[in-house]
This record gives structure tokens, sequence and C-alpha cells, in this order.
């Protein structure tokens, strides 16, 4: 605390005046900063509202696209490719990701193999969705020389795993000690007392955590690139490529037509609607049901 | 009915510290034994070494001889099936915050996969009046949550839950230091009923609710049983210095 | 109090209680029945000791854990694999090289380390300042009821996925910067030679504000997570001691929080570093080097997004891997120092994964 300013008599006013001066012109910066951060998020959300509406009708949500030169025209296939990539993510990366943050939480508390998976998985939050991509593309794509939508979702299943994890975890650990006790005391098996009773109680923030994991994962375009790689044409099929919304997005930003162009801003708006919907709709859905002074 | 106990040099630890040392001691069939001392004296681990809820703690490990009947509950059965038998009651009410009342009740049993209704039915009924809670829940069993409940209707539901798998040793760490007079007066009074079909071990640190519940009470002290004996002894006259000191208040 | 009133069981066995011992006090004998019904006694001591399924499931879930280790070596193992022909090829000199010629294949990933690094530096060294003023008015300054709605509009600004943000980039950010912006710079500060002409609004230096708006809510929240953890008892002993609210902001939390706070600097730069979509879409993918910040330039994802689809030839290819198997070492290190720094702070409440 060496720092705090000694006062002196002669000087005391002075270095008040200074004092008080920066007191508030820290505080001025520290509004101005955040009314600054907020312009482009305003500026961004604003115009993808205005352009995406302009360019949403019926058809986009129900044409396949056209080829150049040609008007109208949808992203039908895109907004299909995508659900079906995000379920297979979701149905491989979400139990993986809440199997492991069951053990850190219920089994491995305070060894250190536990804080190595932690920490293993914080890194691996933090590696390029792109590295992901390549690492489907050489373990899947290569080796079965072509590209699919297949090899797309494990890329985005990899990158859920660690952030389920980490929050299924930390969820965990919110469930008090004493609550395991009331039910290993009454013979429950182990087993049954982390999924009926520990998993229970924590469901809602892991559920929140899951929708986060997907939410971010839904936006990706880079792991797709060379794994789903996209398709103008509709396809089910997994082991062909396949088109998914924010790759469409990609190719027609960069293109340089109007009416490309268009679907983007199109697809951007339906994209965010997408990850916030099906954000707010869970966290709706499991809000309801719940006891009456269920939640503490 | 209920079963008795016999401890035979019982030893535990936490991590490399001792807490227990070489316990002996017989708990009868069907009667109530308050084990008593200050805090940190080993009360509560010794009947948590009762039940094996002991080693639910990585770092903790016990040593000996504990029969309950014919047996030795650290040989002849897995910790699952001893906690069965035995039930617990913990110090701080904790039902399951997201099951109902009704739920909370039957977890013993939905949770081992027990699931003919109309005994469940029954048996919940039956556990909440036997725990004196019948009559102010009976209307909310399904509605509310367990943890919407007051902290002594909250605890008398772990009574209740605990009842529920119809044990046979009811254990009791301190059931009653978190609540208020009037719900531990009501705690009490189910002691003292209970008591006739189940043996029941309560560890406390209040001399009057050993006096009042219990036909025996032992006395600890650092780890150690210092004196095991008929309550009235304990109180009246004790055979040990360290005993008479605690009741009459020098220390602890 | 009311006496438990029985319901008759057919399985229930009434036994007499038997009471040999009442103790002292006005106790009331117990009078009540309890019995037991041995259809619950019978089928809890058929169950299973439940052993068997308690040994499958905890395996099962050590097995889901093990598997992020599994991940990160599969990473590891198939970025080196894949990448062996250009590791033989250029060894270190891949580094160094600043030609990158596909057609004459040689490789050299120089110009792509100088777009990452400057646009990356760039970023966080706009990102910061602003990130951590919003902390400090969020947390100390602005009044309870803005809390949350500023927190959650922040947050939001990270749920953007990054193609929006390259595709606000390229249509409104680019037009921006080419007309308004990069004029008024030249003018000013022309003369450092960091801004100059010709400027077409796609360059280092718009990546560079496109990452800054990105890792903004990074280092905001994560500071922010850091700063909370100084306990209360600092502030108000220099509050006491008559420091004023920046003195005390700047003695008792940023003081106590720094590391935590480079922690989360880090983190924003662990994730410019990896960027992909919008760094592509506005900084024109030109492998040079220039001073000139409103030159196009080229980065480590950016050249693994545009290219790794076209690469003809093996040699192409493993050189592309290459560069993504420097980037995944380069945010490895980086997140792992970075994680250690905030986990150094925030211990046992581990930092939330971003």
């Amino acid at each position: 605390m060496g720092t705090l300013p000694i006062r002196s008599a002669g000087m005391e006013s002075a270095l008040k005046l200074r004092r008080n001066a920066m007191n508030h012109m820290v505080t001025a910066l520290a509004v101005i900063a955040t009314a600054v951060v907020l312009v482009p998020l305003v500026a961004i959300l604003g115009y993808l509202l205005y352009k995406g509406f302009s360019s949403l009708n019926l058809a986009f949500f129900t044409k396949m696209p056209v080829p150049v030169g040609e008007t109208g025209g949808g992203m039908a296939n895109a907004i299909i490719g995508s659900g079906v990539i995000l379920a297979l993510a979701s149905v491989l990366g979400i139990p993986v990701g809440i199997g492991a943050g069951v053990y850190l939480a219920e089994y491995g508390r305070g060894r250190w193999l536990a804080t190595a998976i932690q920490f293993t998985a914080d890194v691996l939050n933090g590696v390029p969705s792109i590295v992901m991509g390549i690492a489907a593309y050489s373990l899947i794509v290569a080796r079965q020389h072509h590209f699919s939508g297949l090899a797309g979702g494990v890329a985005l299943a990899i990158m859920m795993v660690p952030t389920i994890t980490r929050t299924t975890e930390e969820m965990l650990t919110t469930v008090p000690q004493m609550v395991r006790e009331a039910a290993l005391g009454l013979g429950i098996p182990k087993w049954r007392t982390v999924v009926s009773v520990s998993l229970r109680t924590a469901m809602p923030g892991i559920i929140t955590g899951c929708m986060l994991a997907f939410a971010r994962v839904a936006g990706e375009t880079a792991p797709l690139l060379f794994t789903a790689l996209g398709n103008q044409f509709f396809n089910l099929n997994l082991n062909q490529p396949m088109a998914a919304l924010p790759l469409q997005i990609f190719t027609y930003a960069v293109s340089p037509y109007d009416e490309w162009h268009r679907l983007a801003w199109g697809g951007a708006l339906v994209l965010i609607v997408m990850i916030m919907v099906s954000v707010t709709l869970v966290r709706v859905v499991t809000g309801r049901g719940a006891l009456k002074g269920g939640q503490h | 009915m209920g079963v008795g106990i016999q401890v035979e040099n019982l030893n535990a630890w936490y991590g490399t510290t001792q807490s227990l040392w070489d316990i002996n001691l017989h708990i009868p069939a069907n009667h109530a034994t308050a084990l008593i001392g200050p805090s940190g004296c080993g009360k509560s681990t010794f009947v948590r070494c009762l039940n094996r809820m002991h080693e639910t703690n990585p770092i903790a490990r016990a040593e000996g001889v504990v029969r309950m009947g014919e047996i030795d509950i650290y040989k002849d059965a897995s910790p699952v099936e001893i906690r069965r038998r035995i039930g617990m009651v913990f110090q701080r009410p904790n039902p399951f915050p997201t099951m109902s009342i009704y739920d909370n009740v039957a977890s013993g049993l939905k949770l081992n996969g027990f699931r003919k209704k109309r005994v469940l039915d029954e048996v919940v009924e039956r556990s909440l009046r036997n725990a004196a809670l019948w009559d102010e829940v009976k209307d909310d069993l399904k509605k509310k949550s367990g943890a919407s409940l007051s902290g002594g209707q909250q605890q008398r539901l772990c009574i209740a839950r605990a009842l529920a798998v119809d044990p046979e040793v009811l254990l009791m760490d301190e059931p009653a230091s978190a609540l208020d007079p009037v719900s531990t007066a009501k705690i009490e009074d189910l002691i003292f009923k209970l008591k006739s079909q189940y043996t029941i071990v309560i560890v406390t640190h209040n001399m009057q609710q050993a006096a009042r519940v219990a036909e025996n009470t032992g006395f600890f002290l650092t780890g150690k049983l210092v004196e095991f004996a008929p309550t009235t002894k304990i109180f009246t006259n004790p055979s040990d210095k360290r005993t008479e000191d605690y009741i009459t208040g020098r220390f602890g | 109090m009311n006496e438990p009133k029985l319901i008759p069981m057919p399985q229930t066995v009434v036994t007499a209680p038997k009471m040999d011992a009442v103790p002292s006090g006005d106790a009331q004998p117990a009078q009540t029945r309890l019995a037991a019904p041995s259809v619950i006694r019978q089928f809890l001591n058929q169950k299973s000791s439940g052993r068997v399924p308690d040994g499958l499931f905890g395996g099962l879930m050590l097995i889901c854990a093990l598997s992020i280790f599994v991940i990160v070596l599969l990473i590891v193992f198939v970025l080196v694999r894949d990448s062996r022909l250009s590791l033989h090829a250029f060894g270190f000199k891949f580094f160094t090289g600043t030609v990158w010629d596909p057609v004459s294949g040689d490789f050299g990933a120089l110009p792509f380390i100088y777009g990452t690094v400057v646009s990356s530096l760039l970023a966080v060294a706009m990102s910061v300042p602003l990130a951590l003023l919003v902390a400090i008015f969020v947390l100390e300054i602005c009044p309870q009821f803005l809390r949350g709605p500023i927190s959650f509009l922040t947050e939001l600004l990270a749920a953007i996925p990054s193609v929006v943000y390259g595709l606000w980039g390229v249509f409104v950010l680019v037009p921006i910067i080419r007309d308004q912006v990069g004029p008024v710079l030249e003018k000013y500060l022309g003369w450092t030679g960091f801004f100059a002409e010709p400027n077409f609004g796609v360059s280092i230096f718009t990546a560079s504000v496109i990452l800054a708006i990105m890792i903004f809510p990074v280092i905001s929240s994560i500071s922010r997570d850091v700063m909370k953890v100084v306990p209360p008892s600092q502030r108000e002993a220099a509050l006491a001691l008559g420091a004023t609210r920046w003195e005390m902001i700047r003695i008792s939390v940023l003081r106590n929080s720094r590391i935590g706070i480079v922690g989360s600097v880090i983190l924003g730069l662990g994730r410019a570093l990896g960027e992909t979509m919008a760094v592509t879409m506005v900084i024109g993918n030109h492998p040079d080097m220039m001073k000139n910040l409103f030159a196009p330039g080229y980065t480590l994802a950016s050249v693994i997004a545009n290219e790794f689809t076209e690469a003809t030839g093996d040699l192409y290819l493993s050189a592309l891997i290459e560069i993504g198997l420097a980037l995944f070492l380069v945010t490895i290190v980086v997140n792992a120092i970075a994680r250690l720094l905030v986990w150094a702070v925030t211990r046992g409440n581990a930092a939330r994964a971003h």
C-alpha cells in the first residue's frame, strides 16, 4: 500500500484537487468506454436486422440456391444441413462432455488426474476452430477420400466437449455435499446418486452450459470449410458433402454478386435468430415444471 | 425390529490424523444411545463409521470390527447394503432439493428400483405419520419441493425418508443442532417414540437432550470413549473424573 | 402433539413395544406401535450391492474424461503426421522463409506469422483499455440496475458468429475505414509510416478492428471475474485511508488482480491469433510484410481457410497442415500461460470456460 499519497500541509489543497480531478477523469473515461463499446454492438445488430429482414421471404426458407444471374432462391438446404450437422455434434459431444464433467466433480475431486483434465479442457477450449477442421479432415475426410457432413459434425462435437465439461463440473460442485450424503446414507448406490440426485439437482445449469456450447458451434464456419465443405443441393446423407448456413453465408459474402449478398444477410439474421431462439427456448422449457421452492 | 451393535477396537483416520482410538462399545437393540462430548471429540466420526459413511471421504479410513447382529459390516457386506439397514439423519436437514415431498420420502425405495405404486403410497404416508409430519404436508405431497418446508419440517422429512427404507438402526448426528427449540422438542418426542422399534444412536452436544431421550450415554473426548454407562449414572454419578468435569461444565 | 395413527397394511407385522427402560423426566411412555413391512425389507435385501453398475458407471465417466486427453493427443498426432512432408522439406526455414509459391513448391510462412502477430497485437492494444475500463465501470461505478443489462450486452457480442462479424466487416467496416477513418489517420499519423496510401479498406488495420471487437467480451468478462475476487475488506481498507474511488481501484483492486488481468489479456490474444473467418474476409489475403497497416495482409488461419481445399499436391497440403500445427502449438502455449495466471487468482472457483 506504499503509494497512498502522503499529505503535507502546504500542498494539501492542490493535491486534493488533483486527486479528485483524476478520480472524475477515470470515471468519465469508464463511462465513455462503455458507451463506445455498445456502439459496434448496436451497429452490428441494427444493420443485421435492417439488411436481414429486407432480404427474407418465404422462398428463402423453402427454395434451393439458384445459379448465378438468376434472382430468387433460398437456403433451405443450408438450414437443414446445419440442423443435421449440429444434431450430430450434440449427440456426440454432449454425453462425452457431461460424462467428463461428472468424473471431475464426483470422482476425481482433488486428484492430480482431475486437475490435469481440467487444464487440458481449458486449453483445448482455446484451440482455434480451424485447427479442429484440419484434425477432422485428417482423421475422416483424408481416410474416406471425400468430404462429408459426418466430418463436420465430429469437428463441432470436439469443440463442444471442453465447454460442456467445465460447466457440468462447475454446476455439480454447487450441489451441496450433504445432499449427496443423504442419498448415500439411504443405501443408494453411487452411480444412482450421481444420476438421480447430483445431476438432477444441477440439471438447469448443465442444460444452459450445453446450450452455450451449442450456440458457440452453431455459428462456426472454419471447422466446416474442409469437412462438410458445403453443397448447392439438398442432401441428408451424412457421408456426402453437406451445406451449412455459416458456410453458405461465407460463400455468398465473398462473392461479387448483389443477389448473393442479399442472401448472405438473410442467412446471417436467420443464423443469429436460430441461435438466440434455441437458447431461450431451452431455458424456458427447463424453467417450467420446477417444483415450488425447488430452486434456491 | 432393531438389532444391537457391537464395536470392537475401532480406529479411524482422516489422512494421517487419527480421530478415533480403540473404541469398544455395545449398543443395545431397541434403545436410544446418546453420544456426548465437546466438538471435535470424534463422536460424529464414530457414528459415521457405524454405517460406513466415514469412507465416503476419500482421505478417511477405519479399522476394527463393527457387528450388527451377526454381520460384520466391514467384512460381510458392501457399504451400500449396510446403509440400507442402518439409516442416518444428518446434522443439517438435507432433503433432495429437486424432489417433491413424496419423492423425498420414497427416494430410498424408488432410487433402488422399487416400483409398486400402491406400496409406495402406503410407505410414504406411514413414514410421514411416524415422523409426525403427515398432517402438515398431506395436501402438498407432490406439489411442493422438500426444500420449501421449514427447517424443523425438513428435518422430520429427513427422518421420514430414513424410516421409509425400514432400517434396523437409526443414526442421528446432532439432528436438532440446527433447529429452533419447538422443532427440537418435536424431534425429541419422535426419538422417544421410535426407539421402541429401532436401535437409535444419537450424537448430541446438548447434555439435557441426552438425558431426556437416551437410556445409555457414552462420553467421548479427543477420539477416545471415556465412559459408557446408563444415562442416569453418567449424569448423577460418573466414574471418570473427565466425565464429571464435562457434565458439570468445567470444560468443553 | 398428535400421535401418529397407523395405517393397517397387509404385510405389516405388529409387534408389542418392549418398554424396559424409561428414562427420567416427564416423558410419556411410547404407545406407538411401529410396524415393519417386510415387503420393503425383503426387497432391499434382495437388491445387489451395486458394485458392478457402480464400477461400470465410474469407468464410463473416467473414459469420457480421458477422451479429452485423447482428443488433444489425436490432434497433435495427425497434425504432425500429415505435416511431416513439409517438416522434412523445409525444417526450421519454413518459419523464416518469406516466399509462399505453390507453383514452384516453395513455402515460407513468415508473411503469415507477421500478419497474425501484427493484427493480434494491434487488436489487443485497442481492446484492452476499453475492456478494463468497462470492467471497472460495471464492477465499481455503474448503478446496480445497469449491471445486468451491460453484462448481457457485452456477452451478446460474444454470441455473434465470426462469419457474421466478417459479413458486417465487408459491407460496413471496410467502407468506413476506406472513406472516413483512413484519410483522417493518414493526415495526422501518416508521418509515422503506419498509415499510408493506398488504402482499399481491406487491410491488417481493418482486421485488427474486427478482432478488437471480437476479443473484447473475453477480456472484459474474465478480468471482471478476476477483479470480483478481491475481498471487500481490501477496498474498505483503501477507502478508510481516505483514498478516492480511483485510488481505491488502483491500489486495492487493480494491484491485487493484476496477474489475473494479464491472464485475461493473454486469453484474448490467444483468441485473436486463431480467429479465422472474420479476419479472412477483411484482411485482403496477400502475403506481404508491409509497415503500412492499410496494406493487405494474410494470417496463419486465413491462409489455411482460403487454400486448404484448393491445395494441389501433397507438399502444398502438408505445408498448410504445418501452419495449422504451428497455430495449434502457439495457441496451446498462450492459453496454458493465460489459464495458469487466471487460475492463480481465482483458484477454486475456476474461471468460467469461454
